[in-house]
């Protein structure tokens, strides 16, 4: 549904987005994740034809976003970030307005907006003005102005950001309802959100995509490099033989301890396995003394933290 | 067609949902009437001259005051993603835009009626020169209109599109004065008098509606709302 392909666009001399490729399929809802000033504004307005890339192809739905602006622009819903709105206008008019410009038929356009106002539950603002809205209620106004037309494609830049938390548990489920016949990209840098919504992430970082997958297989990965802390009494160049021979460990480091002759070890392994037992069973065969061992199991937020802190 | 009509009726709302639309048509009815009834008791003549005389000064404040939100303002609280992330062309909001702001202020002229209705009550009017000069006033403002939504487009901020849309107006219209013409070599002399929004002006005020004349204020106002669609543009790099 949607392919993007080595897209890079640089504002000035800072790369905003990097050659980045991924493919969203009909149905998915996709979380963009990353630290503030990642790229993932950018991305989304390269991909809702407000921006061009400087190169890379991206395409919605069969069409291109550069050479077929109009047709993707007419299949994509878009709230921008920070949910911009015409703040004079009233809500319905607003609404009308965007229905118009729409081109959803004349017949149409009042029970869609009352379909919206169902959907979005803005009821009790129907006849205010825009700017005397509470913020849950503006980003409401906001996402009904996205899905008026039933687009295929839904883009939501921090659909959450600045509401409550009822108000985002709300706006949550009203995604994934809609994701289920909708493709969605969303974007946030709070993980839970995104974990909480998405069927698949990417994570960004100064630009580039430095993991995706679905939020188990991210945390699997995270288990899979889980870290060990153990901390032994014994002779520390000993120990770290029979590490080395260990080939379950990717890889340690050693940390003199407290202690004269304890030292503190963080350990890597390489597969799914836990290696607990097998490290409790050198130390026991040795005769060393074990006085701490355990494992800290990397959480998505830990993925994240290492993937994006890394380079900076 | 169709998105412009939809983006002009969007901006004539916006105009008239917020008190600025009122504001502004009290204060340039209050102004120009003033203006025009100061002259007029003292002069005792019956004729619009000093009124169209004033004219392009008025506009010269009250036109950028009208063209500086319509894209800063978009720019600044950002509806401008949603507006241009719809199936529109670029033209057609521009299109919209100036088409609603012109009417705008048509709307502001049109409510100056009364001035020459007064006239007529009073006494013998020449309505040539009257007609001529509402022509004119149009077709300047129009002018200044493209102009000010250009620069609106350009500046972030209000007050600078402002001052820059009647600095720009202000320089094309008095590069046709012949204070200005004075000071150029004899052979610009004619392109500078032809270029200048205000001597046009002048002759449609004398009651002379001169297609050439006509015709040269839709190419500014063309002019500049062709650059004002490529500046649109220009956002994506």
């Amino acid at each position: 549904m949607i392919e993007a392909e080595n897209l890079t666009k640089r504002f000035g001399a800072t790369l905003a987005v990097d050659t980045i490729s991924f493919t969203v399929n009909k149905g998915e809802i996709v979380g963009l994740l990353g630290p503030n000033g990642a790229g993932k504004t950018t991305t989304m307005r390269i991909l809702t034809c407000y921006l061009a890339a400087d190169s890379g192809t991206a395409t919605i739905a069969g069409k291109n976003v550069f050479t077929q602006s109009l047709e993707v622009r007419r299949s994509i819903g878009y709230l921008p970030e920070n949910n911009p709105l015409y703040t004079e206008m009233g809500v319905v008019d607003y609404l009308k307005f965007i229905a118009q410009i729409r081109h959803i038929p004349r017949k149409k356009i009042n029970p869609q907006i009352k379909k919206m106002v169902e959907v979005c539950g803005l009821e009790p603002v129907l006849n205010k003005k825009i700017d005397e809205l509470s913020k849950g209620f503006r980003q409401r106004v906001g996402l009904a102005q996205a899905m008026i037309h039933n687009p295929e494609v839904l883009i939501l830049d921090e659909p959450t950001v600045g509401l409550d938390p009822n108000q985002i548990v709300e706006i949550r489920e009203l995604i994934k309802r809609l994701g289920a016949e909708k493709t969605v990209i969303l974007s946030s840098h709070i993980l839970p959100e995104v974990s909480a919504t998405c069927k698949k992430i990417i994570i960004m970082n100064r630009g580039r995509i430095v993991a995706s997958g679905n939020p188990e297989e991210m945390s699997g990965r995270a288990r899979g490099g889980g870290v060990v802390t153990m901390v032994v009494r014994g002779p520390v160049e000993q120990i770290k033989d029979r590490l080395n021979a260990f080939k379950k460990i990717k890889n340690f480091t050693v940390q003199k301890t407290e202690g004269n002759d304890r030292s503190r070890f963080e350990i890597i392994s390489n597969g799914e396995e836990t290696i607990n037992e097998d490290l409790f069973r050198m130390v026991a065969e040795n005769g060393w003394v074990l006085s701490e061992l355990h494992q800290e199991a990397l959480s998505l937020e830990d993925v994240f933290q290492q993937l994006t802190l890394k380079e900076s | 067609m169709r998105n412009t009509l939809i983006i002009f009726r969007k901006e004539l709302r916006i105009f008239f949902d917020s008190p600025i639309a009122y504001i502004f048509i009290i204060a340039f009815l209050a102004f120009s009437n003033w203006l025009f009834f100061r002259s007029f008791f003292i002069v005792g003549q019956i004729s619009m001259r000093d009124y169209f005389f004033f004219i392009p000064w008025i506009f010269l404040v009250f036109i950028p005051a009208v063209t500086m939100r319509l894209w800063a303002e978009e720019k600044k609280i950002g509806t401008i993603e949603v507006l241009m992330t719809l199936p529109v062309k670029n033209y057609e909001v521009v299109l919209g835009k100036f088409l609603a702001s012109f009417s705008f202020v048509m709307i502001a002229l049109a409510l100056s009626f009364s001035l020459p209705l007064t006239l007529f009550f009073l006494g013998d009017v020449d309505f040539g020169p009257i007609i001529g000069g509402y022509v004119g006033a149009c077709f300047l403002g129009g002018a200044y209109l493209a102009i000010g939504l250009f620069v609106s487009n350009l500046a972030e901020n209000q007050i600078v599109a402002f001052i820059i849309a009647a600095l720009l107006s202000f320089a094309l219209f008095i590069i046709g004065e012949d204070i200005v013409l004075a000071t150029l070599p004899n052979s610009l002399a004619p392109t500078f008098s032809f270029l200048g929004l205000g001597k046009h002006f002048v002759s449609l005020q004398r009651g002379v509606i001169d297609s050439r004349d006509l015709i040269y204020y839709v190419s500014v106002i063309g002019f500049f709302l062709f650059l004002n669609t490529q500046s649109i543009e220009s956002r994506k790099w």
